[in-house]
């Protein structure tokens, strides 16, 4: 999605994440995609190998100086999540949902695994809400309102922003050009916006 | 802290596990005895999260309850159990007897199994570690009373790991009638596709095919027609063309499908694409 591909490489200190100019700065990232020769195989892991896996890319990888680590997960609270906040404590986390009271409940259980493994929650951000179409500029509330708001009220959480739906971003997060699309999209701005609040907490 | 209400006294099986009795890491026999009565065994998968699995695998329950089969659901997602409130039952309670646990049937008589029904509330977490999910998928395969079904639907947490490898080793005997895996257009979902793809034939899981979510929107005011995930690469036809694969059905991104899954009511107006989805699963299993 962020466009930038190819091999992990070591060197005397450990792997070397793939690092591209960003604006006044950088980008750096590691992801099992990069240690993988045909990107159609499936990795068909049980937990403990995906486990020592993210403890090496936690330990393992010289990321120089940095200001964020952002670290994505996938759906759900278990080994990937657990193994985090083992070689993390007190990691900062932000939760995403979509409007929908079918994906806000998934998030509610995650806000108690956040409170069980002594997380930092810095706030919820609600994506896909709301679809303008360009031809009426009619909002269609394709996943439903609010639940994103709704939920971090229940949880006394920050909501930090809602993200709409954006065709142009899924398309550039397609073609690997989010980097340089970031500007033009509705959805951008919302984004910047967010990025702002979290530089804040 | 599992999350497993304490009214059940924590988990149901704490005493047969304290004998060793789980230990054995797979029982296929033993879950070919339990789905005896099980006619078809349809796993719905997808590589990435977010496609809406669960929502087809509830629309395809639906759909074979409304043409009369007896239908049966798993939700093997046991960290993120949507499917008991999409079906509206969320938050009931199983009981369990000497023939096992008895599922909760919905209104249109859809038998459920679901980690939801064990859980005190809607705010418990399941944290666990792959060897215990295990643990309790193979209960819902073994230990609950189906009773003679033309159709168990089994929803998939996204990915190929702990849960996935359990399933399909679980039903080595048992047999899976076949997979429908579940994508949106865009290039991102088609690639974890692909690899989900891979998994099913590197475990020689039949393939029924692939269903397209999501695939345009209909504005209500307008009627235009927009891409919201856009194919980029040709979407699942494209993909499915180079795989091999049938493309089960497009479907377009309604509303009102969000709404019957935050409600757990059906609801009128859904898409028609889903029937056809079932007409054609049917046919797959039936010849």
């Amino acid at each position: 999605m962020i466009g930038l591909k190819g091999s992990i490489h070591s060197c005397a200190q450990g792997w070397l994440p793939l690092t591209a100019p960003l604006g006044k700065g950088r980008i750096s990232a590691v992801s099992l995609s990069y240690l993988v020769e045909n990107q159609d195989d499936p990795v068909i892991w049980r937990g403990p190998k995906k486990t020592a896996m993210i403890k090496q890319f936690l330990s393992d990888v010289c990321w120089g100086e940095l200001d964020y680590l952002l670290i994505d997960t996938p759906p759900g609270t278990s080994d990937e999540h657990m193994t985090i906040m083992e070689c993390i404590p007190g990691c900062s986390v932000v939760l995403v949902t979509s409007p929908q009271a079918v994906a806000a409940a998934d998030v509610l259980r995650q806000v108690t695994f956040c409170k069980k493994t002594n997380a930092k929650v810095l706030g919820i951000i609600e994506t896909m809400s709301g679809f303008v179409c360009p031809n009426c500029s009619d909002c269609g509330l394709l996943f439903g309102q609010g639940g994103g708001r709704r939920l971090a009220e229940h949880c006394n959480i920050n909501f930090l922003g809602s993200i709409p739906i954006d065709p142009n971003l899924s398309r550039a997060l397609d073609k690997g050009e989010l980097l340089q699309n970031l500007s033009s999209s509705p959805s951008a701005q919302s984004y910047c916006d967010i990025a702002k609040l979290l530089t804040k907490t | 802290s599992s999350g497993i209400n304490a009214e059940y006294g924590g988990c149901p099986n704490k005493q047969a596990c304290s004998t060793g009795k789980f230990k054995t890491d797979t029982s296929p026999s033993d879950v070919a005895i339990a789905l005896s009565k099980v006619k078809h065994k349809i796993l719905v998968l997808s590589g990435k999260g977010g496609v809406g699995k669960s929502t087809v695998t509830a629309q395809i329950a639906r759909n074979l309850a409304a043409r009369d089969y007896s239908v049966g659901v798993v939700d093997v997602d046991v960290c993120g159990p949507s499917l008991a409130r999409i079906l509206g039952v969320n938050g009931q309670s199983v009981h369990k007897s000497s023939d096992g646990w008895s599922p909760v049937y919905t209104l249109d008589d859809i038998a459920v199994m679901s980690i939801d029904f064990l859980l005190g509330s809607e705010e418990d977490a399941v944290i666990w570690r792959g060897a215990k999910k295990n643990g309790m998928i193979k209960e819902f395969l073994t230990s609950v009373d189906w009773g003679e079904l033309d159709y168990l639907v089994m929803d998939t947490p996204p990915g190929t790991s702990d849960e996935h490898l359990a399933i399909v080793s679980l039903l080595k005997q048992s047999k899976v009638s076949g997979c429908v895996l579940v994508t949106t257009p865009q290039e991102v979902s088609l690639g974890d596709v692909r690899k989900e793809v891979n998994f099913c034939r590197k475990l020689k899981l039949p393939i029924v095919g692939v269903v397209e979510n999501m695939a345009w929107y209909d504005c209500p005011k307008c009627q235009t027609k927009s891409e919201i995930f856009p194919a980029t690469t040709g979407g699942a036809a494209a993909m499915c063309h180079g795989e091999g694969l049938d493309l089960l059905c497009s479907v377009p991104l309604s509303p009102k499908v969000g709404q019957s899954c935050d409600s757990g009511v059906e609801g009128e107006g859904l898409p028609l694409e889903y029937g056809v989805l079932v007409d054609k699963i049917t046919r797959y299993c039936e010849g």
